[in-house]
């Protein structure tokens, strides 16, 4: 099958990254892999259900804090502090799917943002906990993740777990209902479909898989500060989703890596960095406002559409 | 291709790469790379780049060699940002491969980078980020304050003084983020101590447009003085409006440091005249260093140096000291850091001779500083008394100095007894 190889192919790839691009790409790859599943919940919610959210940054970062201060500052253990952090990023999740789901279109981006601020205004003023904005610091990996390439190996194994189950779960008939209600909410509510619930399940598992990708932050980074939680790190979430391909999952996983690459060769030669990602979002709108995997995926349907055509041209 | 030629390549090759080798472990042949990390962007983006300045100026003038190898600077770009600090730091230690960091502005973009060095034991100095506990309760051996200060050491000769000038109730202004904690807080637990009151305290959040509110209330009060603790910005509208609300001259302004530095007077008038603040560096001071490293910034740049500028050049005097001492050696990192860390620097801008506590935080001769009108009309600071080698631990023991709390909003160390 096509898509199995192209699967296999993208796996045995990156597989290979530690001993293709050792040293700092390697670092960068991990980075990338760890924004890729943050961009791909973001997706589930602004691809399949149609509600952009702007607090995946607020979600990501709770599992961050917690898994940081429960593993760094308090001495727990490392696994359990996953599991915590994990479950407080799904639990800021439900709580803000219950205020979130029965708004729609800019309020529902307007809430999710507000939602998001409070979270990084908790951050920010719970010196005690959490350090004000100086942030914590603590050593989380284990000793067998010191070294860069079993790290990525872990990190590569979790995100394909991830991508996978995320794959599932937007390609179930549970992904289904989401996408009808994405296109009529009231013919859904018509067909009978218990719309709030089903968006309310939809942001729960986005924040679930947003949690995932911030609990795995805090071993990369040992540090997380409010800025990890702040609206520019949803932002970027969403951008990531938007320049791959809103609606394509996968595309996400480009998006990620477009933007950290960018970042970073970028950077290396200007200050003016910033002003280069903010052109290629203007370009990505303008020229290409499916993402990169959409418009690659529409040129080859247009390619093969004309191909069909012509060869029935010359069959008749 | 043909294999003859083939196996002749290769063994070139060999040859040649392992030579290579063999020159670089015996000679130490190439440049001392150092990574520059700096806010070029962002919300301190003027301070990042007096940072640069100041740290290019002193290589520059020592013709970019030091200990017998060529030095070369690496800048970076931290974006005011510690996830982008991280990321920048990652890059220069495992793909540029420097053999030491230096930078950072903001606090927090210094205490991520300090705990990703914890793990590869690059040395790592830190003459702008004065989070106390960097060299206190959370010391990490490859990370020294060069050129430095730890926060709540500077603003404690001014409290001392203010108290024995006679000043009995004080309020204090100031940011509310840690900088400013700590920075209140040795304030106020040297004043309160010294038998003084702090009568109130007041914590704004970053980039306040309006003060009323607090001027409006430190009136009522009517304290014998207030304590500023404002940077950047802030700090010029704090000043600006404490005098258009005609306060000025009736309740004495006390600052700190960074309240009445270059980086804000410059561009300010008459208004910021007669505020006292204590720091270790003092552009009005007359000593030769002093006055030539001023004259040299102000035909550089075309103006006075700022803190920036000042500690990232004195921390670059440091190093060369430092690479010296170890003949270039400072891919033998133990032996570096102990040569850092005994540096003495005599001739720095400062003007007074500076070295190093048991925890990497410089001991200064601290100046009391009165900003004044310069003979062109522009505003300095200026020294009117001196404390001799104040540390970051005052007169406190150490160890019993840590066992109290980190400075924060709720500690502030008033009436606490070390």
């Amino acid at each position: 099958m096509k898509r199995t190889a192209i699967i296999a192919a993208c796996l045995g790839a990156l597989a290979l990254v530690p001993l293709v691009l050792p040293g700092y790409n390697t670092t960068l790859v991990t980075e990338m892999l760890i924004f890729a599943t943050l961009a791909m919940s973001v997706d589930i919610l602004a691809g399949y259900a149609g509600r952009t959210p702007l607090c995946h940054g607020a979600i990501f970062g709770v599992a961050t804090y917690v898994v940081l201060y429960y593993a760094g500052v308090a001495g727990g253990n490392v696994w359990l502090a996953v599991l915590l952090g994990v479950a407080a990023g799904t639990l800021t999740a439900v709580v803000f799917a219950l205020l979130a789901i029965r708004t729609s279109g800019v309020y529902f981006l307007l809430l999710t943002l507000a939602l998001g601020m409070i979270v990084w205004g908790v951050c920010l003023r719970w010196t005690s906990v959490t350090g004000g904005e100086n942030g914590i610091r603590g050593a989380v990996k284990l000793a067998w993740m010191m070294d860069r390439a079993s790290f990525y190996y872990f990190v590569l194994a979790v995100t394909a777990v991830m991508t996978l189950a995320m794959w599932r779960f937007v390609t179930s008939p549970f992904g289904l209902t989401l996408r009808g209600i994405r296109e009529s909410e009231s013919r859904m509510r018509t067909l009978g479909y218990d719309v709030p619930l089903h968006l309310f399940i939809g942001f729960t598992v986005s924040g679930f898989f947003a949690a995932m990708a911030g609990a795995l932050y805090a071993f990369y980074n040992s540090f997380v500060s409010p800025s990890t939680v702040a609206l520019a790190q949803s932002v970027e979430g969403l951008l990531m989703a938007i320049v791959g391909g809103v609606g394509t999952l996968f595309g996400s996983i480009i998006g990620a890596a477009v933007i950290i690459a960018l970042e970073n060769i970028v950077s290396a030669y200007t200050e003016r960095w910033s002003m280069v990602l903010g052109f290629l979002f203007i370009f990505t709108m303008i020229f290409a406002p499916e993402g990169i995997l959409g418009k690659t995926r529409m040129l080859i349907a247009r390619r093969s559409a004309a191909g069909a055509r012509s060869s029935t041209a010359t069959g008749s | 291709m043909d294999r003859r030629t083939f196996i002749k390549s290769t063994a070139a090759t060999a040859a040649a790469s392992s030579a290579g080798w063999a020159s670089l472990a015996g000679a130490q042949a190439g440049p001392i790379r150092i990574g520059l990390l700096a806010p070029l962007t962002g919300v301190v983006a003027a301070g990042g780049k007096e940072m640069v300045e100041g740290f290019n100026m002193y290589w520059g003038a020592v013709g970019r060699k030091s200990g017998g190898r060529a030095i070369e600077v690496i800048v970076e770009d931290d974006a005011s940002n510690p996830d982008t600090a991280l990321q920048k730091a990652r890059r220069l230690v495992e793909q540029r491969e420097v053999h030491m960091l230096a930078g950072n502005l903001l606090a927090n973009t210094g205490l991520a980078v300090a705990e990703y060095v914890r793990g590869t034991g690059t040395p790592y100095f830190i003459p702008i980020i004065a989070a106390d506990d960097l060299t206190q309760r959370k010391r990490i051996p490859n990370v020294v304050r060069i050129a430095g200060y730890s926060a709540s050491q500077m603003p404690r000769p001014l409290a001392d003084w203010a108290a024995k000038r006679g000043l009995k109730k004080i309020a204090t202004v100031s940011q509310d983020y840690t900088f400013g904690h700590e920075q209140c807080g040795g304030f106020s637990q040297v004043f309160s101590n010294a038998g003084g009151s702090i009568v109130q305290q007041f914590w704004h959040p970053l980039n306040t447009a309006d003060f009323s509110p607090y001027l409006g209330q430190i009136a009522a009060l009517a304290p014998d003085a207030v304590f500023a603790m404002e940077t950047g910005a802030d700090a010029t509208r704090f000043i600006q409006q404490w005098s258009n609300f005609g306060l000025k001259g009736k309740i004495q302004l006390l600052g700190a440091q960074n309240f009445t530095d270059q980086s804000v007077i410059r561009t300010l008038g008459a208004e910021c005249e007669g505020i006292f603040s204590s720091a270790h560096f003092c552009e009005g001071n007359p000593a030769p260093s002093t006055q030539k490293f001023v004259a040299d910034s102000e035909k550089a740049f075309g103006k006075m140096p700022s803190l920036y500028g000042f500690s990232m050049y004195s921390g670059a005097m440091w190093l060369d000291a430092a690479i010296k001492a170890v003949n270039g050696k400072v891919e033998e990192r133990p032996s570096f850091l102990a040569a850092v860390n005994k540096v003495v620097l005599n001739d720095a801008p400062l003007g007074r001779p500076v070295r190093l506590d048991a925890y990497g935080n410089p001991i200064y001769d601290v100046f009391i500083r009165e900003t004044k009108r310069r003979s062109d009309g522009k505003f300095w600071n200026v020294p009117i008394e001196t404390y001799p080698g104040v540390s970051q631990f005052w007169t406190y023991d150490p160890e019993g100095y840590m066992k109290q709390p980190p400075y924060s909003r709720t500690f502030q160390g008033i009436n606490a007894k070390i």
